[in-house]
């Protein structure tokens, strides 16, 4: 098994017939990944990639049993967007817009609470179960199938990551880009919780940053929960200074919060191996898994 | 985008907040005309700096006279003005403030900000207003009540009011402060805000409620929304070459080191930074190119780095993932070919067709120092700069 996707996971694209919409449409499809449609109002009734493109993402979700869906639209769609894959069912919304304004990313987050909807995203690279089924942009090519569930704030630092665990033999159950915006929708507890309950999972690697309090909250999830598996974390900026946004909306030391050392600290104390170097991930989950 | 107090006030009285009346100088000489205008015999001089502490640098100056005024407004403009939010360089002053003299009976915090655990707008109220609200959080936080905002609902007026009495507003005005709080809410959402602050927001002797202070910063994301706030940049507040970067689609902000750095995304931007700590150097700065790094944005990225006197190597750590690296190799030849690379340049590439991008590198006949891994990469750039 993997999380959140399947092989046999049905997914619809809003945006399809988008530069970018498309790009990655076709290489999913290439990838095996079982797209049956896309969504752009205005354009229902046409083809796209040899593919049915409807109106709306209820119509599509009817004609196609979709389950998943991933987001290709402009920030100011986004808001609509979203919510309309949320009001229609779909099970799990991959938004891979980058620049949705906060204030309607709590009004989708607001939506997300009374729905049996997941959202991974806004600004992430998507998720991905090697071998399976690949969600969004990231670069399959270097992602292999096995036993390690890997969980993401960043983009091409998670495949720096990945890329070393297959240099070091491990390849990945799924991986997950949740993304590093202010506001988001997975957070690092919602995976490790589905990460738990997975068989085909060993162990968890969790690739956090500066800012907010995801780690922490995974920290106190772990404790918690005594979780069985091995967890090991690399947080990224342990150098970088207070009060500047490092690149990420999210990633911001401010009024004495958000800094790594408390993250590291409290993942520690609930058991995480915390890797020190960013060039000794592969080698540090080698070892664990060993044992 | 921040914006400056006096920007704030204009947004917020629109909304209904009620603020001094006040006029803006840009130098001392405007200032009579201000008072006059003002008319009263007590005025406030205020620095217009973007940075936050401004009386403790003393950039807040009370006056009685217009002889007064005008030494405080000289003074205050003379130099860079340092408050614990500048830096030790400080901010120069361009802008004033002059206001009419308020007669305080007490002073209270009110801020809104986006709370990323309950991932909701908060309404921060305190009694202890004039203070710092990181200060008050974490020497008296029982002093701070939070109300979280269902933005389906809004702020409602039980709950602001609950938070006027919790400052210990008088009774009769609590239905002032009340509405003060719903047009500062009505304010931030409508504007995009990221923070919308009042502090002080004071009680006067006369029984009104006026935002002494403001301060707001808007989302950048959302600023199609409001094109009407680009008039409110003030580009003297930013560092030029920050400017130069956002112009380019960079993320760039200056460090103190010596090894430069041009990375892909920003976790790996991060963690670059990281790993130059953990072998003994320091780095120059954080530079996130993004996923695809252009030849034009490499072009500039080297531009901002090398304008820096500091800078003895530089470290490029490119992840090529969608964008092959083969074509980010082409990007990087052609970049390097039109610059003057004046001190040892180090890179690193990896990802899809990572053998295709080394072999343009290698046969470009430019001096450049490939390394396989990051972690080559980081002992490559850090042996440069030692000059060993």
């Amino acid at each position: 098994m993997s999380i959140l996707v399947e092989s046999s996971t049905r997914v619809l694209c809003q945006g399809i017939t988008g530069y970018r919409g498309s790009f990655f449409s076709h290489r999913a499809i290439e990838y095996g990944t079982r797209i049956v449609g896309g969504v752009v109002p205005g354009r229902g009734g046409q083809k796209h990639l040899n593919l049915p493109v409807f109106d709306t993402v209820s119509e599509a979700r009817e004609a196609t049993d979709a389950t998943a869906s991933v987001l290709f639209v402009p920030p100011h769609a986004a808001k609509d967007a979203v919510i309309e894959a949320i009001d229609a069912g779909i099970e799990l919304i991959v938004c891979i817009t980058e620049g949705i304004p906060m204030l309607d990313m709590l009004r989708i987050k607001e939506r997300l609470s009374d729905s049996n909807s997941n959202m991974i995203g806004p600004n992430c690279p998507g998720i991905i179960a090697p071998g399976k089924c690949n969600i969004g942009i990231i670069p399959s090519s270097i992602y292999e199938p096995g036993r390690i569930g890997v969980v993401s704030r960043s983009g091409t630092l998670f495949y720096e990551a990945v890329a070393q665990l297959c240099t070091d033999g491990l390849g990945q159950s799924t991986c997950v880009g949740i993304g590093a915006d202010v506001i988001q929708g997975m957070a690092f507890t919602d995976c490790l919780e589905l990460f738990l309950d997975d068989a085909d999972t060993d162990a968890v690697l969790l690739i956090g940053e500066i800012g907010g309090a995801a780690e922490e909250d995974a920290a106190q999830y772990l404790a918690s929960a005594n979780y069985p598996k091995p967890v090991l974390g690399y947080i990224a900026g342990r150098h970088a200074p207070p009060d500047r946004r490092m690149g990420h909306s999210g990633a911001i030391i401010s009024a004495g919060l958000g800094g790594a050392e408390r993250k590291i600290e409290m993942l520690r104390d609930a058991g995480v191996t915390l890797i020190e170097s960013p060039v000794e991930i592969g080698r540090t989950v080698r070892r664990a898994v060993r044992h | 985008m921040k914006v400056h107090e006096y920007q704030a006030k204009e947004i917020l009285r629109k909304y209904g907040v009620v603020t001094p009346r006040n006029v803006v100088c840009w130098n001392s000489d405007e200032v009579p005309d201000a008072l006059a205008q003002l008319g009263g015999s007590v005025w406030v001089v205020k620095a217009q700096i973007h940075a936050g502490g401004r009386g403790k640098g003393g950039g807040v100056r009370v006056v009685q006279s217009e002889q007064d005024a005008v030494q405080a407004a000289r003074e205050i403009m003379q130099r860079p003005l340092v408050t614990p939010q500048t830096g030790p360089r400080g901010q120069p002053v361009r802008r004033l403030l002059v206001e009419e003299g308020i007669p305080i009976q007490s002073e209270i915090y009110a801020g809104l900000v986006v709370d990323r655990t309950t991932q909701r707008v908060v309404l921060m109220v305190s009694p202890e207003g004039g203070m710092e609200i990181e200060e008050v959080a974490a020497e008296t936080p029982e002093k701070i009540h939070k109300t979280f905002i269902n933005p389906e609902v809004g702020l409602t007026d039980a709950d602001a009011e609950s938070a006027a009495r919790f400052c210990g507003v008088p009774e009769e005005l609590a239905g002032s402060a009340a509405t003060l709080l719903n047009s500062l809410y009505l304010a931030f959402w409508d504007c995009d805000a990221s923070l919308a602050e009042i502090n002080p927001l004071v009680v006067t002797e006369d029984g009104r409620v006026i935002a002494l202070d403001a301060k707001m910063t808007f989302d950048d994301s959302a600023s199609y929304r409001n094109p009407e706030f680009s008039e409110f940049r003030d580009l003297d507040e930013e560092s030029p070459e920050e400017i130069e970067a956002s112009d380019a689609g960079l993320s760039y902000i200056s460090l103190d080191g010596n090894i430069g750095c041009l990375v892909n995304g920003a976790g790996l931007a991060m963690a670059t930074m990281d790993i130059i700590k953990l072998y003994g150097e320091e780095p120059a700065n954080f530079l996130d190119v993004g996923g695809g790094a252009t030849t034009e944005q490499v072009i500039a990225a080297f531009k901002i780095m090398l304008g820096n006197d500091r800078i003895s190597a530089v470290l490029v750590n490119i992840f090529g993932g969608i964008m092959r690296c083969d074509v980010i190799a082409e990007g990087l030849v052609s970049a390097f070919s039109q610059i003057e690379l004046k001190v040892p340049v180090v890179v690193r590439l990896e990802g899809t067709n990572v053998e295709r991008g080394k072999q343009i590198l290698s046969d470009s006949g430019l001096t450049l120092i490939l390394a396989d891994t990051m972690d080559d990469a980081a002992r490559k750039v850090v042996q440069a700069v030692r000059g060993e």
